[in-house]
């Protein structure tokens, strides 16, 4: 007999015995620590902290793990965390132009100063299935060549190469703003500006942002970008304590940035110059910061009076779907059980196609 | 002020704020009702426990606090500051709060924020301390909340108070909130109850 | 009360998981839903545990009106054992250790999702409605600078015109759930997808309504004692749903009917959607056409025998 859904206490507890068990595998096979996700799968430790808005590479692998290597759930399980946390000071702007540098590379020039470094980049390999990974044995101690000199300790910015010779517009930081928009904190509004925008973005997920960023590429609101730099390394994180007045040292982050130098006609106010789009996010993660460094672009159409009639320019379309935990809890919710909807809808359409026939018959017989 | 004259807030925050926000939500739901706040609160002078406890309950550093003048020159604005870390601000249309606990010299309702036609919420609630809740001018309330229309009696409002009244109500949907405060007792007017003197 | 609570609930957490300044915010939105009654006021909705779509607005409306002493219910379909009624439930009981109950007349506080319950409810008891989706507008207008407009300067025509569509196509308004209503002559409310059916209890109800939308970041509220009325037109007056039936189990003819499919030819009974209610009625000894029918009654569980795997 058809077993109607009653799902009691015992059939949740049970599912989550389930989970244990299935994500667990065959217990023959080594059980996977934190340690080695947040070392060897660190990629998706990155993603997982820069979409999760929590730089915690322990949470981030452990969240990892306990999603099974999901990576939408796992964001959803350190933004869940999250919430929890108090919020005990707001940092200081990080100053990427202090960056340590591990990779940093721009497409505008062909050397710049500080120097093209590639870095670890899946870029140039080819992507050939490297059984070597595969092998029992392991890859032993794989060791890269240490450079001959140190990199430069401070690299400055392409953007502000141009911003020197006034091509590109300038970005003046608001001495008198208000502390920047917490999307954590404050729901949405419109029109937004660009604080909100780029938190927005930063959490958006990737793979959003991504198909938004190619979209304008294709067509969808052509931006004319180049690459005018990409970069990743660590960064130091300051604030300042009410108490002391001035700025202490709490930790490093690595972060990926990158400035999308873009093409502009001018108007009548404003000259012919370049103008920006930026990316920024937590960990390596270069492919999101591309990304949203084009649709950030895209959103600023309003300020340089562009038509927004392309999705990346829509920033209500934007903003409102790129979150993927928003997006996900609500497609999945679907799952729940609608069936007094349903029901109601039932009745409805038994009464429409009654009123159908009806209309018909009566037809027929004139 | 030392930090030993500062006068406590809630000695268990978690659920003296919990009980305190059930007595505004009842306040504020079947307006025009006296409602008990069941605290045990040692508030600076001139607060009364009932004004403390929607102090204490609803502002925070998000939430600008107008106090009146005579409040402001007291102890009372290092406590709200100390304890819930709101700013005080001077200028009235910018306070989400006001405290008058002189309320017949009060200054008049249009100085206060009555939000924006998008953004109702965007008004500012008064706390306004009285001296009774029933031995004042007999009023006759209706709207939403009130079984028909309830007689509510509250002493100590300038006399041009509910022709104040009168206008903000028109303002509907935008408009400012009103609690009335006294002892261990509130009152919650909102903007949609219409008066009747 | 000032003695300090002794912990009845899973002190990893903060009693009701929020923490004390994201509840004050909450219940400053709140107060303000209520003061403009079907106002959707914004709020800084968090990530909670449960997923969005899963009543993460209506958890942390709960969350931040829920006491110690208070006793929760909390429904899906108007049932007290369908799994995400459990599950939060069980969240409850663990973050806050509170009592909780199917007997609507003993709750003080009910968090449900797409029903009212049937027995009506009393002053001082608290509805939390999870939302999905809090403006009424959203499917014919998808932006919110423009709902938001709308509301602003109540132009409406453009949900009287859909409304008028559906009676031009088919002589009626084709709308059985999410039935739009206008709050106290003033702002157009979704009453969250409950059926229509349910619609007529919001209006002058004793006890206070309040909506949550976490993914969407509103919360609203309908006072008690508050004009509610569903849309409709002087010559096409609104009309809750009705059945030819009865409920086959207590045999309410006044109660929102589930159909339950019995088997692939057809075969199905109509049962009480309010699952309190239709045991409150058999215990009281009203039986319906398969009231004593032990397959039938299967279906009419209690929650701690809940079976399904």
């Amino acid at each position: 007999m058809y077993v109607a859904v009653k799902g009691g206490e015992r059939a949740i507890l049970n599912s989550h015995e389930l989970i244990a068990e299935t994500r667990r595998g065959d217990t023959s096979v080594p059980e996977v620590s934190t340690r080695q996700i947040s070392e060897q799968l660190g990629l998706a430790v990155d993603r997982v902290m820069a979409e999760g808005s929590i730089y915690d590479r322990d949470l981030a692998a452990l969240a990892v793990k306990q999603a099974q290597g999901d990576l939408v759930e796992a964001i959803f399980l350190l933004r869940a965390y999250r919430t929890t946390l108090p919020r005990l000071a707001v940092s200081e702007p990080v100053d990427t132009a202090q960056m340590l540098v591990r990779r940093r590379v721009s497409a505008a020039y062909k050397d710049i100063p500080g120097g093209q470094v590639l870095g670890p980049t899946y870029d140039y390999t080819h992507r050939l299935l490297d059984f070597a990974l595969a092998a029992e044995e392991g890859v032993g101690e794989p060791e890269a060549p240490v450079g001959e000199a140190p990199l430069d300790a401070g690299m400055p910015h392409v953007a502000d190469i141009l911003d020197y010779e006034g091509l590109i517009e300038p970005e003046i930081p608001d001495e008198d703003a208000s502390e920047p928009f917490d999307l954590t904190r404050e729901p949405m509004s419109f029109p937004a500006d660009r604080d909100q925008r780029l938190q927005n973005l930063a959490r958006g997920d990737e793979g959003f942002v991504l198909a938004l960023g190619y979209s304008t590429q294709r067509g969808f609101g052509g931006t004319h970008p180049f690459a005018g730099e990409i970069r990743m390394g660590e960064v130091s994180v300051e604030i300042v304590p009410e108490e002391l007045g001035f700025a202490i040292d709490i930790g490093d982050v690595v972060v990926s940035e990158c400035h999308m130098i873009n093409q502009f006609e001018g108007s009548a106010e404003r000259p012919p110059q370049f103008t920006r789009g930026y990316g920024l996010s937590f960990g390596h993660n270069e492919r999101k910061v591309m990304a949203m460094a084009l649709v950030d672009r895209a959103l600023r159409a309003r300020e340089f009076g562009e038509a927004a009639v392309y999705p990346a320019q829509d920033e209500e379309f934007v903003l409102y779907h790129a979150d993927n935990v928003e997006a996900a809890g609500f497609v999945s919710h679907l799952k729940l059980p609608h069936y007094v909807d349903f029901q109601a809808e039932l009745g409805l359409i038994r009464k429409l196609r009654r009123e159908f026939e009806e209309r018909q018959q009566k037809d027929a017989a004139e | 002020m030392t930090l030993a004259d500062l006068k406590p807030g809630f000695a268990d925050a978690v659920f003296e704020a919990q009980a305190g926000f059930r007595a505004l939500l009842d306040a504020f739901a079947y307006a025009g009702r006296i409602t008990t706040v069941d605290l045990n609160l040692d508030p600076p002078a001139p607060l009364d426990v009932a004004m403390a406890a929607v102090a204490l309950t609803l502002f925070d550093f998000d939430t600008p606090v107008w106090l009146e003048p005579a409040v402001a020159a007291g102890s009372v604005a290092g406590w709200i500051r100390f304890h819930s870390g709101s700013a005080i601000v001077a200028a009235a249309g910018e306070a989400q709060f006001a405290v008058v606990c002189d309320a017949a010299a009060m200054p008049a309702l249009t100085g206060f924020s009555v939000g924006e036609d998008r953004y109702p919420d965007r008004s500012a609630t008064l706390v306004i301390q009285v001296p009774s809740l029933t031995d004042g001018p007999v009023t006759r309330w209706t709207g939403p909340g009130i079984d028909g229309s309830i007689e509510v009696a509250i002493a100590g409002l300038p006399d041009d108070f509910w022709a104040q009244w009168d206008d903000n109500h028109a303002l509907y949907p935008l408009g400012i909130d009103v609690i009335f405060a006294c002892g261990r007792e509130v009152i919650g007017l909102p903007r949609g109850i219409k008066v009747e003197v | 009360m000032s003695a300090v609570q002794e912990a009845r609930w899973d002190e990893a957490y903060n009693f009701a998981y929020l923490d004390e300044q994201t509840k004050r915010m909450i219940r400053r939105s709140i107060l303000k839903a209520i003061a403009v009654p079907g106002y959707q006021v914004p709020f800084g909705g968090r990530e909670m545990p449960l997923a969005y779509g899963w009543g993460t607005g209506g958890i942390q409306v709960t969350a931040s009106v829920i006491g110690p002493d208070d006793t929760l219910k909390v429904i899906d379909q108007g049932a007290d054992d369908t799994t995400n009624a459990v599950s939060i439930r069980r969240f409850f009981s663990r973050v806050a250790g509170v009592e909780t109950t199917e007997a609507t007349e003993e709750a003080d506080i009910i968090q449900t999702r797409h029903r009212i319950p049937e027995a009506p409810l009393r002053e001082g008891q608290v509805l939390v409605y999870q939302v999905p989706q809090p403006e009424p507008l959203r499917s014919l207008e998808p932006r919110e600078t423009e709902t938001r407009k709308m509301h602003g300067y109540a132009e409406y025509g453009l949900m009287h015109v859909r409304l008028y569509e559906d009676i031009a196509r088919y002589g009626h308004i084709a709308t059985t759930y999410s039935y739009p209503v206008m709050v106290n002559g003033r702002y157009l409310m979704s009453p969250s997808p409950i059926p229509k059916f349910d619609n007529p209890k919001m209006q002058g109800n004793p006890a206070i309504q309040l909506f949550g939308a976490g993914r969407e970041k509103r919360i609203y509220a309908i006072p008690p004692y508050t004009s509610v009325k569903s849309l409709d037109f002087d010559d096409h007056p609104f009309e809750p749903q009705t059945w030819d039936e009865s409920c086959a189990l207590c045999g309410a003819d006044n109660s929102y009917l589930d159909e339950v499919v019995l088997d692939d030819h057809g075969g199905k009974m109509f049962v009480c959607s309010d699952t309190h209610f239709c045991e409150d009625r058999r215990a009281k000894g009203h039986r319906g056409e398969l009231g004593a029918d032990p397959a039938a009654l299967a279906f009419a569980r209690t929650a701690d025998e809940g079976e399904a795997q």
